[in-house]
């Protein structure tokens, strides 16, 4: 039964790495390193928020959506609501996406267009986010930089499956079914969906096939007479739009809603430590975010855990992850090998 | 042909137009949230400048100073050390386990220890990424973020467990008298100047300029240094004059660590007398930016630490002053580097335009 929890709250915690370590993926098989994760998980978290309050709080809707904008404009900007409020979630959903597909452009810009490092691209991103969310945070709502506290539409609720409940009294399947698999936001299952989804648009389509090869050979690509430059946009595009979705989940999705400053708390980091754990495939992606997860599930419930001879502590559960990436990127359990064309600019031959 | 732009466009006036461009944005940033960049611009100055001020300042900027130094030694090798932050809290460590052992004298040889304790330390923690990089070719980015994360963990595990001192708080205990170094007050006073007292400038300050001269001469005028640029320059190249691609990472990854170890003096010895969690706060990264802005001269760095320094106390009296959150800096300093950094080729490429366009006319 205690496992039972743990590999159910390890679900729920594997879910924003999942999304961001696929996010991940898109950008690095296109040969775009992308160490802005955390930066664009945490502005779409903010966004998400932000605008799941102004659509759905009471003191916000009226027969405007008011939004307090700034500028030096005293009237706040007024958008006619109607009855959105119900939408909520999706609005802050939306948000979250549009907010992170902004940051990933601005890195696509960068790295592919202006032909810039994409290393000092991502770590100005993650700056720029950590600042930002809080300064408008507090502009907007002055609480300090968080969002008020979010209830109702404005968040995700679970999902029971059906037969869930019917099915808790039949023994071993019945737990699992209504314990483990049932009883999620749509975010987890999304999450889970996106990890076929993603195998099968990176290997088994058209496009999937030209966006691996523009990360090994991108000349080869061009040779073909195929837009390097446009693969590349679309990969950190794609890149863009599940940092949004994993950046919402944790304002909207998790047992206390609401932003708080810096509420990504390096999963950007434990994504990318993720995906290089999974040597950039998606079904590696899939172990590498439920393993960190199940760790930290483990750091959440247990402070330290006593294997008789001696203890474990719980800031070591905390590093393992780190620990793990190293020793696989080390090559001594199997070689973890980038994206050959990785962090390059291309540059057209003429 | 001649292709080269002058250099004075080079490092003068391309750095000049990515940092304007920056501070053009933040300003923007600043009338969105409503308030005037102009006033926000008096208030920082005078905040940096200040009697109460300046203090901090230069405390700011010598952490800067050794974390942008840093960053640079491993950039000339080419190599992205992202890992400063891990290192100078790993150098605190190294401070405050040898300030602890033993009752040191005096604090001429308390400073001299602990400089080494941070050195030492500071190089330990990049000797991994850099062993890995150098022999087993994995990448030395995510090696030092990784080794930043586990940095933090093991510092939090040493202050609530062995190295905690007696009490509630995750700290080590308070190192002796004779340990610490004299305060900018303190040096003032021989010379009958009066400064504040309060301030946690100290004596790093001194250190933190003397490793800008060393790593001047060790880059411009020693043979490994010469080497350690070609090896940034072209790899191919410089395996093909014989130089050993495994020693040049290792030694500018060495170095590298050191210097942002040695930050632990200013913070961990000079101010706090005692390791806390959280002594880098951040400085390790601003040393990127810092790198980036002087391009990675000592000289450049220097200066950009020093603006640094106002940005960091000048932008904290902001949100006395003006209500404006503290996080603004944070903004700044992220624009700093994508202007001078990944967006760089924005002003870079016109700017080269301009002048091949005005020498073609000039030949014709």
């Amino acid at each position: 039964m205690e496992l039972l929890q743990l590999m159910d709250s390890a679900l729920r915690l594997a879910t924003p790495l999942l999304l961001a370590a696929l996010a991940g993926l898109f950008s690095e098989r296109s040969g775009i390193f992308d160490i802005g994760l955390e930066g664009k998980m945490l502005a779409g978290a903010f966004a998400a928020g932000a605008f799941a309050t102004f659509a759905g709080d009471p003191s916000y809707i009226g027969e405007y959506w008011s939004v307090p904008i700034g500028l030096g404009l005293t009237d706040p900007l007024k958008i006619p609501l109607g009855s959105w409020g119900v939408w909520s979630v999706w609005i802050g959903l939306g948000a979250a996406i549009i907010v992170s597909i902004i940051l990933a452009m601005i890195h696509a810009f960068a790295s592919i267009t202006l032909r810039g490092n994409q290393l000092i691209s991502g770590v100005a991103i993650n700056f720029f986010a950590s600042g930002t969310t809080v300064l408008v945070a507090k502009q907007w709502f002055a609480m300090g930089g968080n969002t008020p506290s979010l209830d109702g539409s404005q968040r995700f609720s679970t999902i029971t499956l059906p037969g869930a409940e019917a099915a808790a009294d039949i023994p071993v399947i019945g737990p699992i079914y209504e314990g483990l698999i049932s009883g999620h936001n749509i975010i987890v299952y999304a999450a889970l969906a996106a990890v076929p989804l993603s195998w099968w648009v990176l290997f088994r389509t058209r496009f999937g096939l030209r966006l691996r090869a523009v990360g090994e050979n991108p000349g080869a690509v061009d040779t073909a007479g195929i837009s390097v430059v446009k693969l590349r946009y679309s990969a950190v595009l794609i890149a863009g739009l599940l940092c949004g979705i994993s950046g919402a989940y944790l304002s909207l999705g998790t047992s206390a809603p609401g932003f708080s400053p810096e509420m990504s708390a390096q999963r950007g980091f434990i994504a990318l430590a993720a995906l290089i754990f999974a040597k950039w495939s998606p079904k590696g992606v899939l172990g590498a975010a439920l393993l960190f997860g199940f760790l930290e599930a483990i750091g959440n419930k247990y402070q330290s855990i006593d294997i008789g001879a001696f203890v474990i502590p719980v800031q070591f559960m905390q590093a393992l992850p780190y620990i793990l990436t190293v020793v696989i990127l080390a090559g001594f359990i199997g070689k973890a090998i980038p994206p050959k064309a990785g962090g390059e600019p291309y540059v057209k031959e003429r | 042909m001649n292709n080269a732009i002058p250099k004075w466009v080079d490092i003068g006036l391309i750095p000049l137009l990515n940092l304007l461009l920056a501070l053009l944005i933040s300003g923007l940033v600043v009338a969105i949230i409503g308030e005037s960049p102009i006033e926000a611009v008096k208030v920082m100055i005078q905040g940096a400048f200040g009697k109460f001020g300046i203090g901090y300042t230069i405390y700011y900027t010598t952490n800067f100073i050794f974390t942008g130094l840093a960053v640079a030694v491993a950039f000339h090798a080419r190599l992205f050390n992202i890992g400063g932050e891990g290192q100078a809290g790993l150098g605190g460590v190294g401070v405050a386990l040898v300030l602890l052992a033993v009752p040191w004298p005096h604090w001429t040889i308390a400073l001299l220890v602990a400089s080494l304790a941070a050195m030492v330390f500071g190089a330990a923690w990049a000797a991994i990424p850099a062993y890995l990089q150098a022999k087993r070719g994995s990448h030395i980015v995510i090696t030092t973020i990784m080794f930043n994360l586990i940095g933090s963990a093991l510092i939090n595990f040493l202050l609530v467990g062995p190295m905690k001192a007696p009490g509630m708080a995750p700290e080590t205990s308070v190192f002796p008298p004779e340990a610490a170094i004299p305060s900018l007050y303190d040096m003032f006073a021989v010379i009958g100047v009066s400064f504040d007292k309060h301030s946690p400038a100290n004596i790093s300050i001194l250190i933190a300029l003397l490793a800008a001269v060393f790593v001047w001469f060790l880059i411009w005028k020693t043979r490994i240094g010469y080497a350690i640029r070609a090896f940034g320059h072209s790899e191919d190249a410089a395996v093909y004059a014989g130089i050993s691609p495994v020693k040049i990472i290792m030694v500018a990854m060495l170095i590298s660590g050191a210097l942002a170890g040695l930050m632990a003096v200013n913070t961990v010895q000079g101010q706090a007398r005692h390791l806390v969690l959280d002594s880098v706060l951040g400085a390790g990264f601003v040393g990127i930016a810092v790198a980036l802005m002087g391009r990675s001269h000592p000289v450049g760095v220097v200066l950009a630490a020093f603006l640094f320094g106002i940005l960091y106390q000048g932008g904290g009296e902001l949100s006395f002053a003006m209500g404006i959150p503290p996080e603004m800096i944070l903004v700044i300093q992220a624009l700093v580097i994508m202007f001078t950094g990944s967006l760089e080729n924005l002003v870079r490429v016109p700017v080269e335009r301009l002048f091949f366009s005005l020498r073609k006319g000039g030949a014709a």
